[in-house]
């Protein structure tokens, strides 16, 4: 276990020693301490190592992350995983605004509630909420799974294209072209899949299914009151 | 009187309801949906055009031409990279995504400007390994989208331009239609092949000046702190977002006025959006040297940069550098009379087409259709790109040096005049023959 303390040692020298690791390194096992709300901790990894934050984060925290798990032992500001391409990322509190945006995969577990707009412009990510989501979540979503235990807020998934969207509570609205689904078994395999991944305790035949109408695909003027 | 005596009245064309105007009335009427197009403002406004230099005169020597040294090297991202970008001419290709053109033209793009020692600039929908392999310097737009955006390319990236806006549409999204949205765009995108794509019209992750320091912190945090990163806004409160993105901690601000082009938006919005070119020169400079950081922070200017003549005022204004879109197209071939007979079936004509988005472009830059694009050969296409940037760069010298300056960057306001009231007013540079420009101070 290495363990860094980021009051003391500062922001360049963590990232630029978890950024230097490489598929090789016995330096596998990383803990943070005292990140007190700093910026873009844990940014740009691609290893296969786990780090652990002992605190909360600000924005951006495992930022593009690649293959490397982060578990941040707090909550975490705005655009946490924000286009992460692989790994895992784990938030045990609440997550600020942007939560997983563009994020082209990987997963993310947020084990408390998660903000406005969590997997805005989403690309193939996969986002385990455990508690509720604000409003405008993945908008322009284009590809992955957002999965809600809580209840969602406004325009859930406007102008989305093909992400999915599982929600087991209730959703306030749905945004433009975004349409209540079919409920296929090859989407409960899916999310069974996502649940026992993010250590989620819920049955996928308590969710419903969201996604794209596809009536927005190809701009028609008759559509220009969706928007 | 005889009724057929009575003299007539001219027919008189109103100078409101022009036939342009009366045309888009009726095309509006019959379709319900607005004029999309590519390209910059094509109304006329204050340009470079009208500012002239007023060489040597016995206060001022000039440099003899083909003898005495004028150098054009300028270096960008000095302020906070560990590798600045080092170019050997203050000319740079903006950013145009592969997706609005085609792959030969990036590669074309790739070929001229590093043979002329530029950078070239990627554009929404990622960073294609033909460019990479064909820029000596490639700068990666960061864009609202995020299509294709990826850290490894990033990190292959010479320098970074996040994109706030552009000139043609300061405020506005893209959209590109389905037609050109082919198997490998589509894939670049992660969405489906022929839908239409749209451009997100801000970041989804950051709002405000505060977020982009903490954003640009992430992306030197990622890459290391090397490579310089740029923010590019269009040309609308020049002064403020100047100031604003270099309190976010930019190292090049890059601006972009009116004319500057665009792949695919609403006429209404480049027409009637923005300020011209030449408004947002001085007033970006004097951020910049209002925070002490001229020159430090460098700016590079575009939007309907044409000459060498137009480089040698953007540079005498304060300008580090330009970047050109429009004009390094029409150097590749768009818009070519050659192509006339087909400008003349899609209805329109040679110097007029524009409409990019729809992927017809019979000279194969704006295309995705595999025979059109074919036209194109990027290696002829990148020499006659190459030779205009050398012209553009010659042209630039030529005229330093008749200013008595051994450096480009040595140009300055004192070498210009205007031609017109609000030419005058913009640049702030005396009226021609005058020593005053309106709001100049003591007057």
């Amino acid at each position: 276990m290495q363990t860094y303390d980021l009051e003391a040692n500062g922001l360049r020298g963590l990232n630029s020693a978890l950024q230097e690791l490489n598929g090789s390194t016995n330096k596998t096992s990383w803990e943070i301490v005292n990140p007190k709300g700093s910026h873009a901790i844990a940014v740009g990894l691609n290893s296969p190592v786990d780090v652990t934050i002992k605190g909360s984060t600000g924005y951006y925290c495992a930022g593009m992350n690649q293959q490397a798990t982060v578990t941040v032992k707090g909550s975490v500001g705005p655009g946490v995983a924000e286009n992460m391409m692989s790994g895992t990322v784990v938030v045990e509190g609440d997550a600020s605004q942007y939560a997983g945006a563009t994020g082209q995969g990987g997963l993310l577990v947020i084990k408390g509630n998660a903000s406005s707009r969590c997997g805005i412009s989403m690309k193939g990510i996969d986002i385990v909420v455990h508690g509720n989501i604000g409003h405008m979540c993945a908008f322009m979503g284009q590809a992955g799974n957002l999965v809600v235990l809580g209840d969602a807020g406004d325009a859930l998934g406007d102008s989305c294209y093909e992400a999915r969207f599982f929600v087991r509570g209730s959703v306030k609205s749905l945004g433009a072209d975004c349409v209540e689904k079919e409920m296929r078994p090859e989407h409960i395999e899916i999310l069974k899949d996502l649940l026992a991944r993010a250590g989620a305790d819920a049955k996928p035949e308590e969710f419903k299914r969201y996604g794209s109408a596809r009536q927005l695909y190809n701009f028609d003027v008759d559509n220009a009151q969706a928007y | 009187m005889d009724n057929k005596n009575i003299p007539r009245t001219e027919p008189i064309q109103s100078a409101t309801f022009t036939n342009p105007i009366n045309a888009e009335i009726r095309r509006a009427a019959a379709t319900g949906i607005y004029d999309i197009r590519g390209g910059g403002a094509k109304r006329r406004v204050p340009h470079f055009d009208d500012l002239l230099f007023l060489g040597a005169s016995v206060s001022r020597y000039p440099l003899e031409g083909y003898r005495e040294k004028c150098e054009t090297k300028v270096t960008l991202g000095t302020r906070f990279a560990k590798k600045p970008i080092e170019l050997d001419i203050p000319v740079t290709i903006a950013g145009m995504s592969f997706g609005a053109l085609s792959g030969p033209a990036k590669e074309a793009l790739g070929r001229g400007a590093s043979a002329a020692g530029t950078s070239t600039t990627t554009g929404d929908g990622g960073m294609t390994p033909e460019e990479r392999g064909h820029s000596s310097k490639l700068v990666y737009q960061y864009l609202p989208s995020r299509y294709g955006m990826n850290p490894d390319d990033l990190r292959k990236a010479d320098a970074i331009e996040i994109v706030v806006g552009q000139g043609a549409k300061p405020g506005g999204g893209g959209m590109l239609l389905g037609q050109k949205i082919s198997d490998r765009v589509a894939e670049m995108r992660c969405l489906p092949k022929g839908i239409d794509q749209r451009s997100a019209c801000r970041h989804p992750d950051w709002t405000g000046p505060d977020d982009l320091e903490i954003k640009i912190l992430e992306l030197r945090e990622i890459t290391d702190w090397q490579v310089p990163i740029y923010v590019k806004v269009g040309g609308t409160r020049p002064y403020y977002d100047t100031a604003l993105a270099v309190k976010a901690g930019a190292d090049v601000v890059v601006l972009d006025g009116m004319q500057g082009g665009t792949a695919a938006t609403q006429d209404v919005f480049i027409e009637h959006v923005g300020l011209p070119t030449l408004a947002c020169i001085r007033p970006a400079v004097q951020a910049l040297q209002d925070l002490g950081v001229h020159r430090e922070v460098q700016l590079v200017i575009s939007g309907g940069i044409r000459t060498g003549a137009d480089v040698a005022k953007a540079l005498a204004l304060g300008a580090d550098a330009v970047a050109i879109g429009t004009a390094a197209l029409i150097a590749l071939g768009d818009n070519d009379p050659k192509w006339e007979s087909e400008y003349q079936k899609l209805g329109t004509t040679t110097g007029a087409y524009d409409d990019w988005h729809e992927g017809q472009d019979p000279a194969g830059i704006t295309t995705q259709d595999p025979e059109l694009m074919q036209r194109l050969d990027p290696v002829d296409a990148g020499r006659r790109l190459r030779n205009y940037l050398k012209v553009m760069t010659l042209e630039a010298q030529t005229i330093a040096r008749a200013c008595g300056h051994n450096h480009l960057h040595n140009l300055e306001p004192e070498d210009l005049c205007a031609l017109t009231m609000e030419a005058a007013a913009m640049a702030r540079v005396p009226l021609a023959g005058t020593d005053w420009y309106p709001g100049k101070a003591g007057f």
